[in-house]
């Protein structure tokens, strides 16, 4: 049979991505644990961690892509999917601590001792075990998304309206974590992580796994995305994005394909963040902060929206500018470069980095006007003859 | 299935809806049987694309039963369940989806489950690319079926419209302005597109161009303040005294 949509959903470029990240899936760690530091090949622990952080930020980016790229959701809010995730991690590393504490309590982590808790919360419950804590990471993000998106996409409440409600959610998420009475360390969130799944969260050995899982991670949600946007369901979306009311005369139920994909998304998010709190070391309520979502979108704005890789490329090369800026002088004025940035892609780069290679690949590139304004795959009228 | 209690395809009756105090539809009454072409003219602001509003979905009339087959209510339904009970709609304004290209905009509206996993895990097969050469080859479009939708003329993109309703398969088709902004020769065009779907559907035209409904050559019905003001052949109507004062007659 031909034209199984697990097949077709990867085209020449996508195979050539997933490649690519397999090879760096191998070659960094090879770096950083086989070759000695002497060697000029040699890949500094710092350099694995650091592209391991990038890594799930480009999760994160290709979450957003999928939903604001393809659906024209634009949600201002994913970093609470993230830091959902984040904290499902985190409650299961500091379980693992146990004994080593501080205050050396076996079952309740250092900051409940502090607060003069007696017992361990019910919702801490379980997070001791990590496949329990795996299911959490994805159930969590995934049911606030799920409750979120159904009571806003069944009012059909769009555009600029969703996006403000998700900066609402996230900040709203972000006071609520700050509160010590809320269980989940207050301002400090959770740190002074030990060892996951028995192997100590700071050994090289342990980072080059973590990088590793990230990319084959990424490749995965790649994987899942291209299958999604190749299929009919794909199609759509992106009929929903350009024309929300036709798709709905046409009898399609436009809410419960906005709330598939606002699921779906928010469970890879929650993974990225899973991911990316071992390799950071620690979790903390200004994760949620709302700047952090807007910032996820710019990555995705400066690669390119709505073509997935465009996503995983602005994420590593806005946060690789922002490590560069933010370690040296410079740092004061990261986030009016930020700013300046996502203003000059919106005007003479709107496609994005990839968005515009694409455009000019295919030849369609525009002739007699400077840089193509119109939204990607987007002809431009014609009246009539 | 509950018994049907009239005839006509589509069956409004006193139906009236308003804005803030403005009746856009007063006590508006219509029946359209299976297998007609009815055309409905009226002055700007009849209540013509309210109406199709009415009977879509989009709108919510205040009073009044607005039936499909003589037996589905559709005031209490929204856009897509009427539209899964066989509505077509086509806007005033050409709606296409504009970066697929011609045979995916025909793909998507082509009749089939519209659940979200049937959609997901949906398969290519041969009976519906020949479906849609079927389309393609009565709108007219073979030519530009690998052309975005957006690039396509204004008269191909009316058709492609109309293509997307039939693709629906449905009962009824509600056909707002279809030759708005065509050509004379797009025009005659899209009448024979017209007559050549009647043939096995049912067609509401909302229409200002008098030349294309004379052409239609069908049943017309005249709104003017969201009632209807005659009923009859266009010759009829457009002897008829109000009609003249209130629209002709300018």
């Amino acid at each position: 049979m031909t034209g199984s949509p697990l097949i077709r959903a990867l085209d020449r470029v996508g195979i050539g991505f997933l490649v690519l990240l397999a090879v760096i899936a191998v070659i960094i760690p090879v770096g950083n644990l086989l070759v000695p530091a002497s060697s000029p090949w040699h890949v500094s622990l710092y350099f694995v961690s650091l592209f391991g952080k990038y890594m799930c930020y480009a999760i994160l980016a290709l979450a957003i892509d999928l939903i604001w790229g393809y659906c024209g959701i634009l949600s201002l809010g994913h970093g609470a999917f993230f830091a959902l995730g984040g904290y499902a991690m985190g409650m299961y590393l500091m379980r693992q601590i146990g004994t080593r504490g501080v205050y050396a309590n076996p079952i309740l982590p250092d900051f409940m001792v502090f607060l003069n808790w007696k017992e361990l919360p019910v919702y801490w419950y379980g997070f001791q075990h990590f496949p329990y804590a795996i299911l959490m990471v994805v159930l969590v993000p995934g049911l606030l998304a799920f409750l979120f998106g159904w009571f806003a996409f069944r009012s059909r409440v769009t555009g600029v309206y969703f996006s403000i409600i998700t900066q609402a959610l996230t900040f709203a998420l972000m006071l609520g974590f700050f509160r010590n009475n809320f269980g989940f360390g207050g301002n400090n969130g959770l740190t002074d992580f030990k060892d996951i799944l028995g192997f100590n969260v700071q050994s090289a050995e342990t980072r080059s796994a973590l990088f590793a899982i990230s990319v084959l991670t990424l490749g995965i949600g790649f994987y899942i995305c291209r299958a999604i946007v190749a299929s009919k369901l794909g199609k759509v979306l992106i009929a929903i994005r350009d024309a929300e009311n036709r798709v709905r005369f046409l009898g399609y139920r436009v809410e419960s394909y906005k709330l598939f994909v606002f699921t779906l998304s928010a469970c890879m998010a929650g993974v990225a963040g899973a991911l990316y709190v071992p390799q950071v070391g620690i979790i903390n309520p200004s994760e949620f902060a709302p700047g952090n979502s807007i910032e996820a979108v710019i990555w995705v704005a400066v690669g390119g929206r709505g073509t997935l890789i465009g996503a995983v490329l602005g994420a590593i090369l806005v946060n690789y500018a922002k490590t560069s800026f933010t370690s040296g002088s410079l740092a004061p004025y990261w986030l009016f470069v930020l700013g300046g940035l996502f203003i000059a892609v919106t005007l003479l780069l709107p496609r994005g980095i990839v968005g515009t290679v694409e455009y000019w690949w295919k030849g369609r590139g525009p002739k007699t006007r400077g840089n193509g304004v119109a939204p990607a795959g987007v002809a431009e009228p014609h009246p009539a003859e | 299935m509950p018994p049907r209690t009239t005839s006509a395809l589509l069956y409004l009756d006193g139906v009236s809806v308003s804005f803030d105090g403005f009746k856009a539809l007063n006590n508006l009454s219509l029946a359209v049987e299976p297998g007609e072409m009815r055309a409905v003219i009226g002055p700007n602001g009849a209540g013509k694309t309210t109406m199709m509003d009415v009977v879509t979905g989009k709108t919510r009339p205040d009073e009044g039963e607005v039936y499909l087959d003589g037996m589905y209510d559709l005031t209490g339904l929204d856009e897509t369940e009427i539209a899964i009970l066989g509505i077509g709609r086509k806007f005033q304004k050409p709606t296409v989806f504009e970066s697929h290209t011609v045979e995916d905009n025909l793909l998507l509206a082509l009749k089939s489950d519209r659940r979200v996993r049937k959609t997901l895990l949906w398969r290519e097969s041969v009976e519906v690319s020949a479906r849609i050469d079927r389309l393609l080859d009565l709108t007219r479009l073979s030519a530009v079926r690998d052309r975005l939708a957006g690039g396509l003329a204004h008269g191909q993109k009316q058709w492609l419209e109309i293509g997307m309703l039939l693709a629906q398969e449905p009962k009824l088709l509600l056909v707002d302005e279809p030759v708005a902004g065509m050509t004379d020769a797009e025009t005659r065009q899209t009448v024979e597109l017209l007559k050549e779907i009647n043939r096995d559907r049912t067609i509401v035209v909302v229409e200002h161009d008098m030349a294309f409904v004379r052409d239609l050559d069908v049943k017309v019905t005249v709104l003017h303040e969201g009632s209807v003001l005659a009923e009859g052949n266009i010759d009829q109507v457009s002897a008829n005294e109000r009609v003249i004062e209130v629209y002709l007659g300018r």
